[in-house]
Order: C-alpha cells, then structure tokens, then sequence
C-alpha cells in the first residue's frame, strides 16, 4: 500500500519543492520505490531542481488526458534507484486537474510504489487543493517568520477538513511540521521565530529543521537534491528528517550557533 | 441558519406544524431567523401572511431560497432577502423533504467538517449541549456555536475566528478573534489559557489587540463586561 505524502505549505517559496526533491530522493535511497508528482502545473520547478529537464517528454496532463501512459511519462532518476519523477506540464494552468483524474493517476502510481511524493503548489486554490486530497501524510515546509506560520496554519486547517480523509471521516492526515531556511544566529539575536515558537503556534509533530545553507542554492543551481550533498548541514538535515519520517528517533541538529574556535575569531570566518 | 422545507406553504397549515415542531423546544427556536426552501412549491405564496405569522409565532422570517423567478420577485416586493441554496445539507435536507412536510434543519457556519452539527432533534431539556472542538481551529476557520457555549480544547490560530452565543472557553492560545454572546447578551464571558487574541468581543463591545497589549498578554484570563464596558481579570 503506497503512502501519499503531501509537501504543501500555504506560502509560496519557503523550500516546497527543494524538500519534495530531497524527501524523495532520501526515501529512494533508503530503498523505497518512491515518485514525486509536480502539482505545479504551468510553473514546473521540480525537473529543473531534480536535473531531469532534458528528459521531460509528456507530462501529467498528458497521463490525465490518456495522452500518454505513466510509463511513457515517468522519468527514472539516474542518480538514485527506486526514483522517479512525473513532472508538471509548462503550458497548462491549474483547471487542468481533475479530482478523478488525479485519483486515476494516484491509484494507477500506487500500484508500484511504497511513497508518492505530491509537490504543492503555494496558495490555497484548486492546484493545493488537489495536491493535498488524497494525503496520507503531509509535510508543511515553514520558514520561522510569522507570514510563513500563519499561512502553514490555514493550510493544517485546510488538511483537517478539505482532504479525502476528512470528508470520509477517516483518521485524519499525519501531519509532521519541517522548519527550512533555519538560521540559530539570527533567532539568537532575536530576528528570526525560535523552533520552539513555531512548534508552540502550529502544534503539531517536528520532523525536521533545515539550516540555513548555501548548499541548497548550489544544489538547486546544479540540478541535484541536496539530500545528495552529504557533507552539507542541509543534506545531513534532511537526511535526519527522512529518518524521522521512517518512524527513527534522531536527535535534532543545527539548531544552536556553532561556537566558533580561537583561530577563527582573530582571522574571521 | 435554520432552513425550513415545506410543500404547502398556506398559512394555516404552516401555523399548526410550526407550532407542534416549536412545542417541542420552544427556547431553541426563540428568535430564530429562518429561511424559507420553496425547492417545492411551485406556487407564489403569501409572503406577507406568513411574515405576520413567523411574528406571532416569535420567528424571523429572513428570506427565501431555491425560488424561480416569479417566486423571487413575490419576495422581493415583501422584503425578504433571496438567498442561494446551501450546500452543505442539501443532500440530507432533499431527501427528508418528501417524507415530513415540514423540517427544520442548521446549518453551520464552520468549514471545519470534524464540527458537528447541532441537532435539531433537541429533547424538551433545560440545557443545551455546548458545541466542543477538540482540535485546535487553524487560521481562516470558523467555527458558531448557535444558541450555547463554545469549548475548545486546542488553540484558536491567529486568522481563525470563534463564535458564540453563550460562553467561549478555550484550554490553549488565543491568538485569533473570539465573539461570545453573539446575540447580544452582555453576561456572557470568554475563558480562555493564553490571551494573544485580535480581538475580543462580548455581546458587540469588542477590544482589539491594541488594547489587550498592558495586561494579561499571554497570560490566563476572562474577558467579561461590566457596567457597559469590557473587564479582564485573573483566570483563578
């Protein structure tokens, strides 16, 4: 039974699809047969940000449409095993979801894998909306600033009452809160909400907090998730977060200032 | 709001099933505005008749749904609104329709779907059950407790609005809007763990944050009126 997990976040550029990639790609490396789906039609990110854009043939309206079929659609991830992408179409707009045959898609994807992974689009319109319908899980991407968590806060609220789950009245969406673009200096100083203070406003289970890193930038730059960059402190931290996703208790990292050695204080660093 | 569906909309008729549905509760429907569903009739009824007898019968005749054209001119001319038909009963409400001629149902005004509903079906008891949410409400919720008390057992997030007629308790943060007395009752009171809210009101004497900032802030408190004028004070 394949999970459905929704990365969604109300707000529009908080690190969405950089965590869809790395999600996705941290799954299938811990050997889960695992697809992340663009909802994003008409702005499609994702095959950029997995270095697949050369490769995207048909798209997911293609598939809805029974232009093409799943196989033809699907691109393989060269890098990682057990990884695959269905990307957005570029000249199509949201209306060109449909729930049944979003449905259609998920059911037919379920079939062969353990994990899909739905990349929202940002807002709260029908393209969010059908990302986060058919969730199992979902992970809402938050930077620590106020506009952020209270546009992860309606979407939680959208989670527990516009989904599959909620109109069925089955158990509701696991949802698992992932803090990116994290920076301790600037929450030491005050600048930036605390992981506490996030936790304390949307209540509900940490999973992750990515620091902030040129690492992800680079990553986005050069087409390969950032999960893959295992020196990095974002990759580490994402790596964590799949661990958590997985049910492993890992002790969060990067969230306090690195103190800094005696050489580096006197020349800089 | 209260729908009411009907076939036969001559007064008479209406006076004796609202009566007898009325008897059964008579404090639950006190006042209460009521639409009118004519998804069945098919004539034009006398709208100023059955005005002068949701008035006798202390209710308010507010407007008409699902009317035609004709229907909804005849309206109009009376002073009712035309409102469009809900969508959140609809199904439950048709097919109850051609069973009893005359049912009363509310609706919510929340697009929390875990939310009950209030029943309509309400046992001649002295007290009403207060609507309880067990989640915390997330920012653009609304959630109404019509006619009794409000519980929330999580926190009400900043965008989120609560709404009630009797009494608001809320056992987390209150960083939204939270109304209590909504009908404009001036003993009602809100509780609530943590005060951050946006706004407080009781019975239409509201304070925004602003004026919340001095004392209590994120703090435990109840907000209640006294001698025309809102008062906080400790929780314990």
């Amino acid at each position: 039974m394949a999970k459905i997990i929704v990365v969604t976040s109300g707000k529009g550029g908080v690190g969405k699809t950089t965590s869809s990639a790395a999600i996705g790609t941290g799954l299938a490396l811990a050997g889960h047969k695992t697809v992340i789906v663009d909802f994003d039609i008409g702005l499609r990110n994702l095959d950029l940000i997995m270095g697949c854009e050369r490769r995207v043939v048909y798209d997911f309206v293609n598939v809805i449409n029974g232009e093409a079929n799943l196989k033809q659609t699907l691109i393989k991830d060269k890098r990682t095993d057990n990884l695959f992408i269905l990307p957005a179409s570029q000249t199509r707009d949201k209306d060109a979801l449909t729930r049944d045959g979003v449905e259609k898609v998920l059911n037919e994807l379920a079939k062969d894998f353990d994990f899909i992974i739905c990349d929202s689009p940002a807002g709260i319109e029908s393209g969010a909306m059908m990302a986060l319908y058919f969730a199992d899980e979902a992970v809402v991407v938050t930077n620590p600033e106020v506009s952020s968590v209270r546009d992860s806060d309606r979407i939680l609220g959208m989670l527990s009452s516009k989904s599959r789950r909620a109109e069925q009245g089955l158990e509701g969406i696991k949802e698992h809160l992932l803090l990116t673009r994290y920076n301790p200096e600037r929450v030491e100083k005050g600048e930036m909400l605390s992981v506490e203070d996030v936790k304390e406003i949307l209540a509900i289970e940490l999973v992750g907090v990515i620091p902030e890193s040129q690492a992800v930038l680079n990553a986005s730059n050069s087409g390969q998730p950032v999960i893959l960059d295992k020196e990095s402190d974002a990759g580490q931290a994402y790596l964590d977060t799949i661990k958590r996703l997985l049910g492993e208790q890992v002790p969060f990292r990067f969230l306090n200032v690195e103190k800094k050695g005696f050489i580096k204080r006197i020349f800089g660093g | 709001m209260s729908v009411l569906h009907c076939a036969d909309l001559s007064a008479a008729t209406l006076q004796q099933l609202l009566s007898a549905k009325l008897a059964q509760a008579p404090a639950f429907f006190l006042q209460a505005p009521i639409v009118l569903n004519l998804s069945n009739v098919n004539q034009i009824p006398d709208f100023t008749a059955l005005k002068n007898l949701f008035v006798e019968l202390k209710l308010v005749l507010v407007g008409v749904t699902a009317a035609n054209p004709e229907q909804k001119t005849a309206a109009h001319a009376a002073g009712l609104a035309v409102l469009q038909a809900g969508k959140a009963n609809g199904k439950s409400q048709t097919s109850a329709a051609p069973l009893q001629p005359a049912t009363l149902s509310t609706t919510d005004v929340t697009d929390n779907a875990k939310v009950s509903n209030t029943s309509t079906t309400v046992p001649a008891s002295v007290t009403m059950d207060s609507k309880v949410v067990e989640q915390t409400v997330r920012s653009g919720q609304q959630i109404y407790a019509k006619g009794t008390d409000l519980i929330v057992k999580g926190a009400v997030g900043a965008g989120a609005e609560v709404i009630a007629d009797g009494n608001i308790h809320i056992y987390g943060s209150l960083r939204g809007k939270a109304i209590a007395g909504a009908n404009g009752d001036t003993s009602k009171r809100i509780y609530c763990y943590n005060l951050q809210a946006e706004l407080v009101s009781i019975a239409g004497n509201y304070w925004l944050s602003d004026s919340l900032q001095d004392k209590f802030w994120g703090k435990s408190a109840c907000i209640k009126m006294q001698d025309d004028s809102l008062v906080i004070t400790e929780l314990v």
